[in-house]
């Protein structure tokens, strides 16, 4: 299970901060979409299905998407495995 | 309802050009101070230096010798200061004036002038040229570093060391060398403008942090402030910069406290390499130019340390706001040649 870690700070806007590392992000509408989703402790299959109502696309490029993106707030400290 | 005490303080540093001295941060942290009120004495080497002529933030400005010219003509001058403003704290921001600020200060406070310094001890062994032995003793993870004194042990330094690696002055300058050549010119342009010896360190990759702070000397932390530098000058100057709240980096400070009683403001410099350790890479023994930043998330450092030298007890400064910036600028003043003038003739202003 992956979550957004606790003090980690999201703006409605997509702007990102990490306040132990001091490090920064902006993401688009969809990645905050995707953190929001997160952190009400949705799981990447719950987020994919969720994601699929709203937007065009076919289910295996939506999870491989989300992965990537997950896979990149893992990397920065943002995400962690609970 | 009880008067604030005014105390007279004097501050050196007021150099506030690229690579900025702390003074003037530190006296604007003064200025907000909230028990007590101050009169600023600057404590100027050059007649150029900028707050020399900041006369919102300084009252008066003495020059005073360089710290090369021995602690007697130093004392002789801050007699002089002395009998002129009745000095209650005087506030070395230099590394170079610590050793004789720190000598001088039992005749200082026999004139009633009080300092709140790390003791000679501390102030040697953390130096850059005993950092591996530092490291080990206080547990820190520190850079392997070498001291050399003569150019010919460039020629054994491929063996010990990979390239890129650190050239750095005893007190001030450090360059990236990736060749022997470049050590070569490092070494001469460092040993020509600041002298022997040179420490030749391990480059360590990855992201600068700082933390300031203050101890009391008994072992315990008054303030420790981390911020990550967002905007690094060509001299490795932080122009812009976040408070955060890493919680080994602050660990990684009491550790620092309590391993050698600390007695005064100081500044870690580290660096998180990419398995997330962080290296000590310098102990800034002072208060760094950055200060503003720890007054700005609430914990006003200059304004303890007085109370230290005062001997005043002290409790920590508690939680500091994370997530808080600053961000530097440069700024032209227009100054009449008189003033000039006088600081260049008289050595006051």
């Amino acid at each position: 299970m992956i979550k957004i870690k606790n003090n980690v700070a999201v703006s409605d806007s997509g702007f990102i901060f990490n306040p132990d590392t001091g490090e920064s992000f902006t993401v688009n509408p969809i990645g905050v979409e995707i953190i929001k989703l997160l952190k009400e402790g949705k799981t990447v299959d719950t987020i994919t299905e969720e994601l699929q109502k709203t937007y065009a696309t076919d289910a295996q490029t939506l999870e491989k998407d989300a992965e990537d993106f997950i896979g990149l707030l893992r990397n920065f400290s943002i995400a962690e495995n609970e | 309802m009880n008067k604030k005490p005014r105390l007279t303080i004097a501050v050196s540093a007021l150099n506030a050009i690229d690579s900025p001295g702390p003074g003037v941060a530190v006296i604007r942290a003064l200025r907000e101070a909230k028990s007590f009120d101050v009169r600023i004495i600057g404590l100027a080497y050059e007649s150029l230096e900028p707050g020399l002529y900041m006369h919102q933030l300084v009252d008066k400005t003495y020059q005073v010798p360089y710290p090369s010219s021995g602690i007697d003509t130093i004392l002789e001058r801050i007699d002089y200061i002395h009998a002129q403003e009745k000095l209650d704290v005087i506030i070395p921001n230099f590394d170079a004036e610590l050793y004789p600020y720190i000598r001088l200060e039992g005749q200082l406070k026999e004139r009633g002038i009080h300092m709140c310094l790390p003791t000679m001890e501390q102030f040697e062994e953390r130096h850059k040229t005993n950092l591996p032995e530092f490291g080990e003793k206080y547990g820190l993870l520190v850079p392997k570093s070498k001291v050399i004194n003569d150019i010919s042990e460039i020629y054994k330094l491929s063996s010990e060391f990979d390239y890129p690696l650190l050239v750095k002055g005893q007190y001030y300058d450090a360059y990236v060398a990736y060749n022997q050549d470049q050590v070569k010119t490092f070494f001469h342009r460092i040993t020509a403008k600041w002298g022997l010896p040179i420490i030749i360190q391990e480059f360590v990759h990855g992201i600068e942090y700082n933390v300031t702070g203050l101890g009391d000397g008994t072992g315990r932390t008054i303030s420790a402030v981390p911020m990550r530098k967002q905007y690094i000058t060509d001299k490795g100057k932080a122009w812009g910069g976040i408070s955060i709240s890493d919680k080994r980096m602050l660990a990684l400070t009491d550790k620092f406290i309590s391993g050698t009683k600390w007695r005064g403001g100081f500044e870690l410099e580290l660096m998180k390499n990419k398995d997330n350790q962080f290296y000590v890479l310098e102990i800034n023994p002072r208060i760094p130019a950055w200060i503003y930043l720890a007054v700005g998330v609430g914990h006003n450092i200059p304004e303890a340390l007085v109370k230290l030298a005062m001997g005043e007890k002290v409790g920590p400064l508690g939680d500091y706001a994370v997530g808080k910036m600053f961000i530097r600028y440069a700024w032209d003043m227009i100054v009449d040649m008189e003033e000039f003038q006088t600081i260049s003739t008289t050595g006051e202003l």
